[in-house]
């Protein structure tokens, strides 16, 4: 039962964040000062997410060199899907060589 | 759904595959977890499909055994507050009535929100769907994989599974640090702060720190400032 509560507690929770915007907004266009903000939402969480995923206790150095070929194969003009599944091989290979 | 409206849908579901991937073998992991720490079969299926948030359902997995109830619950959407910056910077561009809105508001997750973001600063909706749906299949589909098989973590680990993540978002980084000067200081501003976070806190909180960088766009933009760094372009 107390499971349960939690399940549906948290999941009622994250439906009314992810609703806040159209609930408090409507179709009103967002004020210029936070239009500014909001533009960089996106590159500021990436560089957070990347951080987060790459950080923590210790750096796993395979998993650099994976991400680090992914970004390089996407600077030469590589689509995403194959220059992440590059950065994944890569990382695969490198554990493997190393093991 | 329009004819363009079904082109965005069909990208986005080209762009989330790999992030759909990366999800299921988290999924795996949550799955087998919860298994391990009672919560039976039908719960964290469920939890996966109802909340479709992995911040969330691991914060909730890892509090529930040593917290109140209460604290539990609340740390786990404490985590997930970065969905309100997110909802209310797509708000404008979500399209229909008010239910509508609502609805399309609950594609949001982390890859759909920044594969959606357009070169003109607005956010390509049925794009995020398109993202979301392989996703949501793969978290609901991987959770029940792992509750019934529960896979050796070591084995995802060997395949370099956990680099599909942040291999995608790097791909996202460079065409968003492209668009404008701010873009790249509101990068290096969110790595800084995360990083910083890191060691005082977990990922979900530094994650959340990481969006506070975004208020450098109250700053008032220099002429040079306003011009992009690229102009042209679109994201593959």
């Amino acid at each position: 039962m107390k499971l349960w509560l939690c399940v549906l507690a948290v999941s009622a929770a994250n439906w009314l964040m992810k609703a806040a915007g159209p609930l408090v907004l409507g179709k009103r266009d967002l004020p210029p000062a936070l239009v500014s903000v909001t533009k960089l939402t996106a590159p500021a969480l990436l560089a957070g997410l990347i951080v987060t995923d790459l950080g923590g206790r210790t750096i796993d150095w395979t998993q650099l060199i994976g991400v680090g070929v992914a970004g390089i194969l996407n600077l030469l003009r590589i689509p995403m899907l194959p220059a992440a599944a590059a950065g994944v091989a890569t990382t695969a290979l490198v554990r493997l060589a190393s093991a | 759904m329009t004819g363009p409206g079904r082109q965005s849908f069909a990208r986005g579901l080209r762009l989330g595959i790999g992030p759909a991937l990366a999800t299921g073998v988290l999924a795996l992991n949550f799955g087998a977890e919860a298994r391990a720490r009672g919560w039976g079969t039908v719960a964290p299926v469920a939890f996966s499909a109802f909340a479709f948030s992995g911040s969330a359902q691991f914060t909730l997995l890892s509090s529930l055994s040593g917290a109140t109830v209460l604290a539990a619950i609340v740390a786990a959407m404490v985590i997930n507050v970065r969905y309100l910056v997110m909802s209310v910077a797509i708000a404008p561009s979500l399209r229909g009535g008010r239910p509508a809105r609502i609805l399309q508001a609950q594609a949001i997750v982390d890859a759909s929100f920044l594969a959606a973001h357009d070169e003109d600063e607005q956010y390509d909706v049925w794009r995020m769907i398109g993202v979301s749906v392989p996703q949501w299949i793969c978290w609901t589909g991987g959770t029940a994989v792992g509750v019934l098989a529960a896979p050796s973590p070591d084995l995802m680990h060997r395949l370099g599974l956990d680099v599909a993540f942040p291999a995608f978002f790097i791909v996202l980084l460079i065409d968003e640090v492209r668009r404008s000067r701010r873009a790249v200081v509101a990068c290096l501003l969110g790595a800084v702060i995360a990083a910083g976070l890191l060691f005082v806190t977990g990922p979900s909180y530094a994650l959340l720190g990481a969006a506070a960088a975004t208020l450098i766009g109250l700053r008032r933009r220099r002429h040079h400032e306003a011009v992009a760094v690229r102009t042209g372009g679109q994201r593959r």
